[in-house]
């Protein structure tokens, strides 16, 4: 409805503002308590090695969320959002020393889809510590 | 291949919280334990529905303490006004808000205790989500999760769970598919890599 971004405007290759999120375990406890998902990989350091990861990892959901500002931030609607699909690759691994981890999401307009609804496809790529930690991250968009 | 790097994938907790069967707590306890190696799952529980569960009553404090969680300073999400002049009736959830009720709800169908899943080895594969509207402060959610499908790939079980998020009229809202991955015993070896 309110999207600040025109459908006339976008063109397939047009690149959104790419961001940087910050993530330290304080975000996950955070995070883990307004989602309700308190799966102690996401808090609990000595449980994440004991099942075999690196580190207390980072919620996908969580991941899922911040690489969906980019598309939110750039329309300025959130409820502009259509579809909106990821696939995990890679666990965003959140040491605990004092920095944490980034996850870096940049996007760009793979298609427009319709001139009518004014919908475009926006294809992101979200990396941390130089892996990609979402694959086929995809959302479709209604313009205004 | 198809499958998420299984160490990789975002790890399905044996739990939303309001779930308690007890078949998750000894999952909580023991998700490494290794078992007798289940048979793949029974395809013909492809298509089963699950009804809804208790209505979700979104409230603006909830969407409010979501948002700051993620770290989203859009004002659609707090301030009502903001929601208004974009359209809405009242402020909006961000877009994965909605999976908290959906993954409760999906609950039902990996803990069907007839499906004998091992709850333990469960891993987010995907996650998508429709949009029909945004999610809205005072909106009353019911969620039907249905098994839309279960494959089975290189020892792995793979799942696709939809969940079809209404509105107290009975609206469609959204439409969550998650996907999960139960990794089978001979995965282990790979979980390093």
């Amino acid at each position: 409805m309110g999207a600040r971004i025109a459908y006339a405007d976008v063109e397939v290759g047009t690149e959104l503002p790419a961001q940087r999120f910050p993530v330290t375990r304080e975000t996950l406890v955070r995070y883990a308590g307004a989602s309700g998902d308190f799966n102690p990989i996401h808090w609990n350091e000595r449980f994440a090695k004991e099942v075999d990861l690196p580190d207390v990892i980072a919620h996908g959901m969580f991941t899922m969320a911040e690489a969906a500002r980019v598309v939110t931030d750039w329309t300025g609607d959130p409820g502009a959002l259509v579809d909106y699909g990821v696939r995990f690759t890679k666990p965003v691994v959140v040491p605990d020393d004092g920095k944490g981890a980034e996850i870096e999401v940049s996007a760009k307009v793979a298609a427009k889809l319709d001139d009518d609804a004014r919908t475009v496809r926006v294809d992101l790529t979200a990396t941390s510590a130089g892996q990609k930690v979402l694959g086929m991250s995809r959302a479709v968009v209604r313009l205004a | 291949m198809l499958l998420p790097a299984h160490a990789g994938a975002a790890v399905v907790h044996p739990a939303a919280p309001q779930q308690p069967p007890p078949v998750e707590q000894t999952r909580r306890e023991a998700p490494k334990q290794q078992e007798v190696a289940p048979m793949a799952l029974d395809k013909s529980f492809e298509g089963r529905s699950y009804p809804p569960g208790r209505t979700y009553e979104v409230g603006r404090e909830k969407i409010r303490e979501f948002a700051e969680a993620i770290g989203d300073a859009n004002p659609a999400y707090t301030d009502p006004e903001v929601a208004r002049a974009l359209g809405y009736a009242d402020v909006i959830a961000p877009p994965t808000f909605v999976f908290s009720l959906t993954f409760r709800e999906a609950g039902q169908a990996l803990q069907d205790p007839t499906l004998q899943l091992d709850y333990g080895r469960v891993v987010h594969g995907d996650q998508k989500f429709h949009y029909h509207r945004p999610v809205l402060a005072g909106d009353r959610l019911s969620v039907t999760s249905t098994i839309d499908s279960i494959k089975s790939m290189s020892g792995n079980d793979i799942l696709d769970i939809r969940g079809d998020v209404y509105d107290s009229a009975g609206e469609p809202v959204v439409t969550a598919v998650t996907k999960v991955v139960v990794r089978g015993p001979e995965s282990d070896s790979a979980e390093g890599k």
